[in-house]
């Protein structure tokens, strides 16, 4: 009896479903997010931790309004999605928070590094969050995985769609994808501060921090091979291997680097799975690949799109892509023992991590100069175009950079540099140059697109952000280079007597300079992305061109629509 | 052999397979020999697991991101040999989860910090790093010592790590509360069973200056002091063919 009631209240329910015509998609992740509302109240309602039952208050505040939100939105029969036409309210969503992270993350960078600067001044006793150790994390993870991580989302949202002429699958869980992330980051970010961290660089988020990124990624990667299944085109574009190649091996150096067990089901708290060396080689691995990965192969992806399209020329060669995308996949990840010179790691493995980086010499040059003579016939645009100019000048500091990796990884080279601030110089030619230049190309190249206007509201201010952004990292990196070089030498330095020269913290006060030249360089990057919030706002302001919205079902006896 | 490679343009999943495949050899060739290779670590007496108080003071250094700036390894160069001591052995950090060999020196290498100063001095460097060294970039933590030491899930601490592989014993955990609190009183002695579990170099005293307060400072400060102290180089023969790597 009960179980023929229950029967009649299914056959109802999934009636009204069916009359309300709501998509099989929406009602997926509003159970989804039902049920992670009501495990979030439980935890937040049992945990004996306080750092704890602030994330999750965090979380339930989350959940709730998303199954608010998503509640109304059935009611109102707004989440049926057209499949005539591409995505991409997705996309200008995760193009805002692209800059809004970009900002985020540099006042951060700039914080900090006042903060090594005038240490009197930028520090506050009271204020333990604030302090250098909580806020350097806050710095590179908004950089690299909030800032980069939503322009590689949106670019491969935005490249997938067009290169497979298909709109992006799964209905309404690109939308779950893109906030999903962005409740990541605010966990990530509010933990930090908190100090709910497990110290690993590059992967500092907590366990449950790490599952919920682990959904996410899923659902990231099978809208991205749901898209590339639904694909009108028999190839699959040079651009998406890279994306998917991205995509795919995060997933796997996330998982195997965040193995950890908690202390307990309702803590923060967590214990690496490894240990001392072992723990560290893992850990290296991943942290070297979260470069080769995140921010190379998935950058890389987004050149191999927006470079030709701009410049309206085809990618140079081919077999180059071929050549120089399955070399470098491979290369990458043998790369990480580097960071482990003359440590306690066996040598075998810091020399055959030597030899594999400096091998990666090659593939990483062959991916610029497949950007670059992508411009073949189209030099000139280096000079009418500034967003060119910011691509290509992006492909010229990946080529500096991948070329000075190299030649840190010589251990001979390495027992100089390591330690020192030369590191955080290389690392910034290639953030601030490569990632941030290209991710800036090719969002100025996004939002006339997305927003349907015809051009930017101004190449007179993209030119303004160019110089000043290439000057602030041409200071910075070159008083790092000064710096770092300058203290390696200084804490090898020895007295004719043969004593050590100097001690640490004469090393420390010798870097002042470099340090306040360091945080203007990061101000003035700061000034140049601000520039471009302002340029793109009024760009979203101006009158939009009126033209016929892209169909991806042409109407009868049509042409094949455009590619863009 | 061009036309080949259509294989994986036109099949999305054999485009997966490939890149799974070639990006899983680098590390399965790298990674995986570190952990059944017995070279790897060398035998060292004198590496213990931290005590309970010592482990809650590197949880705190691990929460507050100390990693950023100071690394824990001292290579074997000759000017870091002299300036921090002996060059770090991968036994020193085998119960070490996770690891905090850091990567960034923008203050001194703490490997084999315990011991060098004392705990009035890390107390006031850490309350006020420019108030004993006045060019110093740190950040203050006066913090630590105004705030009570949260010791309430300390036998789950260690339970968790003897999950990862720290040989705690079944009485070490059992009397992880006591331990503790044992190691900040200096009159606890011999009625306290902390030398009996972690050895008779155990640090017991109060740490914090501030004997009625158990404090995050206690803790941080108990740790600093045990750092790089656990292995007796005057017994161990590094150039023994046996340590050599």
């Amino acid at each position: 009896m009960k179980a023929a009631v229950s029967q009649r209240d299914w056959g109802f329910m999934t009636e009204a479903i069916a009359r309300d015509d709501t998509p099989l998609d929406v009602v997926a992740l509003y159970i989804f997010i039902g049920v992670s509302a009501f495990l979030a109240v439980l935890a937040t309602a049992f945990t004996q931790d306080p750092l704890f039952r602030f994330h999750g208050y965090i979380l339930t505040a989350a959940f709730v309004l998303g199954f608010c939100v998503l509640s109304l939105r059935i009611g109102s029969g707004k989440l049926r999605s057209d499949p005539g036409r591409y995505s991409d309210g997705v996309i200008r969503a995760g193009v805002i928070a692209t800059m809004f992270w970009a900002i985020a993350g540099l006042c951060a960078g700039a914080l900090i590094a006042s903060q090594l600067s005038w240490p009197r001044i930028f520090y506050f006793p009271d204020l333990p969050w604030l302090n250098f150790g909580r806020l350097r994390p806050l710095h590179t993870s908004a950089v690299i995985f909030a800032f980069g991580g939503n322009a590689l989302m949106s670019t491969s949202f935005y490249v997938v769609q067009r290169t497979c002429k298909a709109r992006l699958a799964g209905g309404v869980w690109p939308w779950f994808v893109f906030w999903g992330y962005q409740l990541f980051i605010v966990l990530a970010a509010t933990g930090y501060l908190a100090g709910i961290t497990q110290s690993r660089e590059y992967a500092e988020p907590e366990w449950y921090i790490d599952i919920w990124l682990t959904v996410v990624w899923v659902a990231y990667l099978l809208v991205f091979l749901g898209t590339i299944w639904k694909r009108k085109e028999p190839h699959i574009y040079v651009a998406n291997w890279f994306y998917l190649a991205f995509i795919v091996t995060i997933a796997i150096l996330h998982l195997i680097n965040n193995a950890a067990v908690p202390i307990g089901l309702l803590e923060t708290k967590s214990y690496s799975a490894f240990a001392g060396v072992q723990d560290a080689l893992v850990q290296w691995w991943y942290g070297h690949n979260a470069v080769g990965f995140f921010l190379t192969a998935g950058f890389l992806g987004m050149m191999y799109y927006f470079v030709p399209k701009r410049v309206n020329r085809p990618v140079y060669s081919y077999r180059l892509s071929i050549v120089h995308f399955w070399s470098l996949i491979f290369i990458y990840i043998w790369a990480g023992p580097h960071h482990l010179h003359y440590t306690a790691l066996p040598q075998w493995t810091q020399t055959l991590g030597m030899t594999f980086s400096i091998m990666l010499w090659m593939p990483s040059w062959g991916g610029m100069i497949n950007g670059l003579m992508t411009l073949s016939g189209a030099w000139d645009k280096l000079r009418t175009d500034p967003v060119v100019r910011m691509m290509v000048v992006a492909i010229a500091f990946y080529g500096m950079a991948t070329f000075e990796g190299p030649l840190m990884s010589i251990r001979a080279v390495n027992a100089l540099s390591h330690y020192t601030d030369w590191t955080i110089g290389h690392v910034h030619s290639g953030a601030l140059g490569w990632v941030g230049f290209i991710s800036f190309g090719a969002v100025y190249c996004m939002v006339p697109w997305l927003w349907k206007k015809d051009r930017l509201y101004s190449d007179k201010l993209v030119e303004w952000h160019f110089w000043i952004a290439t000057t602030g990292i041409v200071l910075y990196i070159a008083a790092m280079w000064v710096s770092g070089i300058m203290e390696g030498l200084m804490w090898r330095e020895y007295t004719p007597q043969g004593y050590l020269a100097n001690s640490f913290v004469e090393t420390v006060s010798a870097k002042h300079v470099e340090n306040v030249i360091r945080t203007v360089g990061g101000l003035m990057y700061l000034s140049g992305a601000l520039i471009m919030v302002y340029n793109l706002w009024r760009t979203t302001r101006l009158p939009s061109v009126a033209r016929t919205p892209e169909r991806l079902v042409p109407p009868p006896g049509a042409a094949l629509l455009a590619a863009e | 052999m061009w036309k080949h490679h259509a294989k994986f343009e036109r099949h999305s999943l054999v485009l997966l397979i490939g890149i799974i495949l070639v990006v899983s050899i680098g590390g399965l060739v790298e990674i995986s020999p570190l952990f059944y290779l017995e070279s790897t670590i060398e035998k060292v007496d004198g590496i213990r697991p931290y005590t309970p108080l010592e482990q809650a003071g590197r949880d705190i250094y691990v929460r507050e991101g100390c990693y950023g700036c100071h690394s824990q390894m001292i290579r074997p160069l000759r000017d870091e040999v002299e300036r921090y001591g002996h060059y770090s052995l991968a036994a020193e950090s085998m119960y070490d989860h996770p690891f905090q060999w850091g990567s960034k020196r923008t203050g001194p290498d703490l490997a084999r910090v315990g011991g060098k100063y004392s705990d009035g001095w890390h107390r006031d460097h850490l309350t006020d790093p420019r108030s004993v060294v006045p060019e110093s970039n740190m950040p203050p933590y006066r913090f630590l010592a105004e705030t009570d030491l949260d010791y309430r899930n300390i036998e789950q601490r260690l339970a968790a790590l003897k999950t990862v592989g720290v040989p705690y014993t079944k009485a070490e955990i059992a009397n992880a509360r006591a331990d503790l609190e044992g190691q900040v009183d200096p009159f606890a002695g011999e009625k306290s069973g902390l030398k009996t579990r972690y050895g008779a170099k155990v640090a017991q005293r109060d740490f914090d200056g501030d004997p009625q307060k158990l404090s995050e400072m206690d803790a941080l400060i108990a740790y600093l002091q045990v750092l790089g102290t656990m292995v007796d180089f005057r017994t161990y023969k590094a150039e023994d063919p046996e340590n050599l790597r």
